[in-house]
């Protein structure tokens, strides 16, 4: 059974407006979403800005609430009254912000900040819980006598290891990473993606990666979702997204991102326009009549898209 | 080859901390040609920006010493009046951040006016709408009409990108400075603005200075590329050596440690350590030892110079020819500040 599962998960956000502010439409930010993952892998959710990955992430971890559809963690539906609280899933999903600036009260020490969460479940006494912090910080790879500092006296990587050591503090098993690394500069991304991954094996997480960045997703992750206005367009493995894209919007995604080697300038560039004229030509085939992708059909065992029924 | 456009020599530009003043960008001579794109690579704290600044004479505050050689003309010297004249108008910039860049309460079309008007081109009230509108269009904004009567909130982040960069390319400067232009898009958009940016260099022939921290991006875009680190430059080179022959170390740690679609790497490299703070550089010896301690002191050379080790390809310091990444990239535990 798979750790986590979303079934037809629809977050809608009303718009308001008129007299008194009554409801004149709503957006579906999330619209009909499903996806398993198992324990101890890596899905990883991509899309582009407002195409609902962060609310799908938000909404599993109770940050948004649902309009419809469920969430089962370990078999118990999230989305039922009262079941967050009797399963123990506050302990057990936990999350890793994006901008490791603002997610650290800087007003809050690092013994604080990594304490929380153990105060919330735990009855630890002031010098189990001292040391438990300072436990977390090496795990993370800070220096212990860290403790007592305060979050501007961090680097952007330390600081994101800060959001790790919290969100570890409670031993959980699933783990949100909502763009973790996006805010961090090209050599302290690299150790804390490292990082993500030892600590992933070390405590046998799982986790639901959050990204823009293909070539992240592609580092870490052992299942894809591409998402597209609140739907997903594609889902497969890494090899299946990267070497045998189908859906004309996956296509034209990971033509877009930069080639790292300027000898395939010219190689790239008609590939691009072999892929864009494609998408027009095939967007009719590829998209209902309200832009929007068409449910996810298979087409082998790993590899689904989002295709009309002749397809 | 074309001649320079502009000639940066032994720019130095230091702010004041306290009493004393710290060189953010320190010695760097640099030469930008027509119909060029070259490419500043740096994390931050390189100092890119902060060189970019320097170049078009925004910095107020800064302490700066060296030449930029525009035309014969030195802009380091030049009156505010003067500057005035040739911003805007000769050389431009592409701010990183479109909506921080754009007025909030004054609509599009008036934004783009506005340049036209203060550099005086002469057209009647008309003709300048009629450009507008054609800018808003060479820009590949799809209403222009409608565009120009609106305000930046309504617009996407990629379209506002656009019109920083319409009002950048109205009087048709010879150098454009991009600091940033895609960092905050996504990709399908990115590539959009980077053909751009492409296509108005082979139009207007202009010179361009791109400052990206991708270097993805710089791949795709740049002539030559020059790497950044700590407020000097550690490399020079065209893009061609620079990705498959790269020397210096920190160029080299750069580009081992990006994750890319095409190679799947079991482990990413990780620079040991942390930028030293503008306050705690090494002045004298190579600033990038610090992260590299497995590499024998010996290596380094005092008081680092740039070695043209090939035609046009320069390298800072002699560690690079005794580097060698470690056997191990363990790096948890290894960076906590003490």
């Amino acid at each position: 059974m798979a750790l986590l599962e979303v079934k037809d998960l629809q977050v809608h956000f009303p718009i308001r407006g008129g007299l008194f502010s009554r409801q004149v439409g709503e957006v579906k930010a999330v619209d009909r979403v499903n996806l398993a993952i198992e324990a101890g892998q890596t899905y990883g959710l991509v899309g582009e800005s407002g195409s609902g990955k962060t609310t799908t992430g938000r909404a599993i971890i109770g940050l948004n609430q649902i309009t419809g559809g469920s969430i089962l963690f370990e078999g118990a539906d999230l989305a039922s009254k009262g079941a967050r609280k009797q399963n123990n899933v506050r302990r057990d999903v936990q999350m890793i912000f994006q901008d490791p600036y603002s997610s650290l009260n800087p007003k809050k020490r690092v013994l604080d900040i990594i304490a929380e969460p153990l105060r919330n479940f735990e009855k630890l006494s002031p010098q189990e819980e001292m040391r438990k912090a300072q436990e977390l910080l090496e795990q993370v790879g800070l220096s212990a006598d860290n403790v007592l500092k305060y979050p501007h006296e961090f680097s952007g990587g330390q600081r994101q290891r800060i959001g790790i050591a919290r969100a570890i503090a409670l031993k959980p098993k699933l783990i949100i990473a909502d763009e973790p690394v996006s805010a961090l500069d090209v050599s302290v991304q690299a150790q804390v993606l490292n990082f993500l991954r030892d600590i992933q094996k070390e405590l046998n997480l799982t986790y639901l990666f959050i990204s823009h960045d293909l070539g992240i997703i592609r580092h870490m992750c052992d299942r894809i979702g591409i998402m597209y206005k609140g739907r997903h367009v594609e889902e497969g493995t890494p090899e299946d997204i990267f070497d045998n894209p189908r859906h004309i919007y996956t296509k034209r995604l990971i033509a877009a991102i930069p080639d790292i080697d300027p000898l395939q300038r010219e190689v790239r560039n008609v590939f691009r326009r072999s892929v864009s004229e494609e998408y027009d030509n095939a967007y009719r085939s590829h998209f209902d009549q309200d832009g929007l992708a068409y449910p996810l059909r298979s087409i082998s065992d790993t590899h689904m898209v989002a295709m009309p029924e002749k397809g | 080859m074309s001649e320079d456009l502009l000639r940066i020599e032994n720019l130095t530009t230091s702010f004041r901390i306290a009493d004393h003043y710290y060189a953010a960008v320190d010695d760097v001579t640099l030469t930008v040609k027509k119909n060029e794109i070259l490419a500043i690579v740096g994390e931050s704290g390189s100092g890119k920006s902060a060189l970019a600044f320097s170049i078009m004479g925004l910095h107020t505050k800064a302490r700066i010493e060296g030449k930029v050689n525009y035309k014969g003309q030195d802009i380091v010297q030049m009156s505010p009046g003067m500057l005035n004249k040739v911003r805007g108008k000769e050389m431009s910039m592409i701010f990183q951040d479109p909506l921080a860049a754009l007025n909030p309460l004054m609509i599009i079309g008036s934004q783009i006016d506005e340049v036209l008007l203060l550099h005086d081109t002469g057209l009647s009230k008309k003709q300048r709408k009629e450009k507008v509108l054609d800018l808003l269009t060479k820009v590949g904004i799809p209403r222009p009409e409608h565009t120009y009567h609106q305000y930046p909130y309504e617009l996407s982040g990629g379209m506002r990108q656009r019109v920083i960069i319409a009002i950048a390319i109205a009087n048709g400067p010879q150098l454009l400075l991009a600091d940033e232009p895609t960092t905050a898009l996504d990709v399908t958009i990115q590539l959009q603005i980077l053909e751009l940016i492409k296509k108005l260099k082979e139009d207007m022939q202009a010179g361009i200075i791109l400052i990206t921290h991708d270097l993805g991006v710089v791949s795709e875009m740049a002539d030559r590329v020059a790497v950044m680190y700590a407020g000097q430059i550690v490399e020079i080179a065209d893009i061609y050596t620079l990705t498959s022959n790269p020397q210096h170390p920190y160029t080299r740690s750069l580009f081992n440690s990006i994750p890319t679609v095409k190679e799947v790497k079991s482990r990413l490299h990780v620079i040991q350590g942390i930028v030293p703070s503008l306050k705690n550089l090494p002045r004298t010896g190579c600033r990038f030892a610090g992260r590299t301690p497995w590499i024998d002191a010996s290596a380094h050379e005092e008081n680092p110079q740039l070695h043209e080790i090939a035609p046009g390809h320069f390298v800072r310091c002699t560690c690079y020819r005794h580097f060698h990444f470690p056997d191990s990239t363990e790096e948890v535990g290894t960076d906590g500040i003490a």
